[in-house]
């Protein structure tokens, strides 16, 4: 099974999902994050799927479990790059990824999680 | 991956749902569907392949590519020699889950492909099939 590499920049975990997923290796992910913010305390997480072709209910499922994991350890989540044909499957489909916060690229997704940082520093 | 008019594979391991949906991925790309297209019918070969996988304990995927006068289309069975399902309309229904999933395999994939075919027998098996047409 494959293992998805976590980078640290900063403040900032980064994950570029870049193969087609099993099931376990998006668990796996799930649980590695998790440590991974515990152990840095990390407050952001960027996420980057802009090389997904598709993104079904498990992985929606597991984005999503991963934003309530980090936002409990006190961290932002933001996903980016989806492309456009997987964002209009995945609402076909009848996931709306709820919770989720989601950028156009990187750079928007920055911008994203400094202004979570920002909100969070002036305590509201 | 040759993009043969028909053909199976098995689906015995999450590794294998994986190499289904790349099979789908190329047949869906020799018949030169839009992306769209592609992307709906390799999310809804994923959902199927997983449940044929969890709820099922594993069988295959068969394909065809149809011809119908002038057009194309791709049909895929998923089928399984598992326990079945007991009540159909309840399988069908957004949300509801045997458990551990979201409830979207089965009625978010119907919603993604043009003809969708269910026949399950309890304690023989469930073969799901679906059509997408360019």
């Amino acid at each position: 099974m494959d293992r998805i590499p976590i980078l640290r920049m900063g403040q900032t975990l980064l994950v570029t999902i870049q193969i087609d997923m099993q099931d376990q290796t998006a668990l796996t992910l799930q649980e590695d994050l998790a440590d991974k913010i515990a152990q840095t305390g990390a407050d952001g997480v960027m996420i980057d799927i802009s090389a997904l072709e598709i993104v079904d209910s498990f992985v929606g499922r597991m984005l999503s479990s991963i934003s309530g994991i980090a936002r409990i350890l006190s961290a932002t989540t933001v996903v980016v790059g989806m492309q456009p044909a997987v964002a209009i499957t995945l609402v076909e489909l009848g996931l709306s990824l709820e919770g989720v916060r989601t950028a156009l690229d990187v750079e928007r997704g920055m911008r994203l999680l400094t202004q979570a940082r920002q909100e969070h520093r002036l305590g509201r | 991956m040759a993009a043969e008019l028909q053909g199976r594979l098995p689906i015995a391991s999450e590794q294998d749902i994986v190499v289904a949906r790349q099979q789908v991925r190329t047949l869906c790309q020799a018949l030169k569907f839009s992306l769209v297209d592609q992307t709906k019918m390799v999310t809804a070969a994923s959902e199927l392949s997983r449940n044929t996988l969890v709820h099922g304990g594993g069988g295959g995927m068969r394909w065809n590519v149809l011809e119908d006068g002038l057009r194309r289309g791709l049909q895929l069975h998923f089928e399984d020699q598992g326990p079945g399902i007991a009540d159909m309309s309840l399988a069908m229904s957004d949300g509801w889950t045997s458990g551990g999933g979201m409830g979207l395999g089965l009625p978010g994939s119907k919603r993604l492909v043009n003809d969708f075919d269910i026949e399950s027998v309890p304690g023989q098996g469930t073969r799901v099939s679906i059509t997408k047409w360019k």
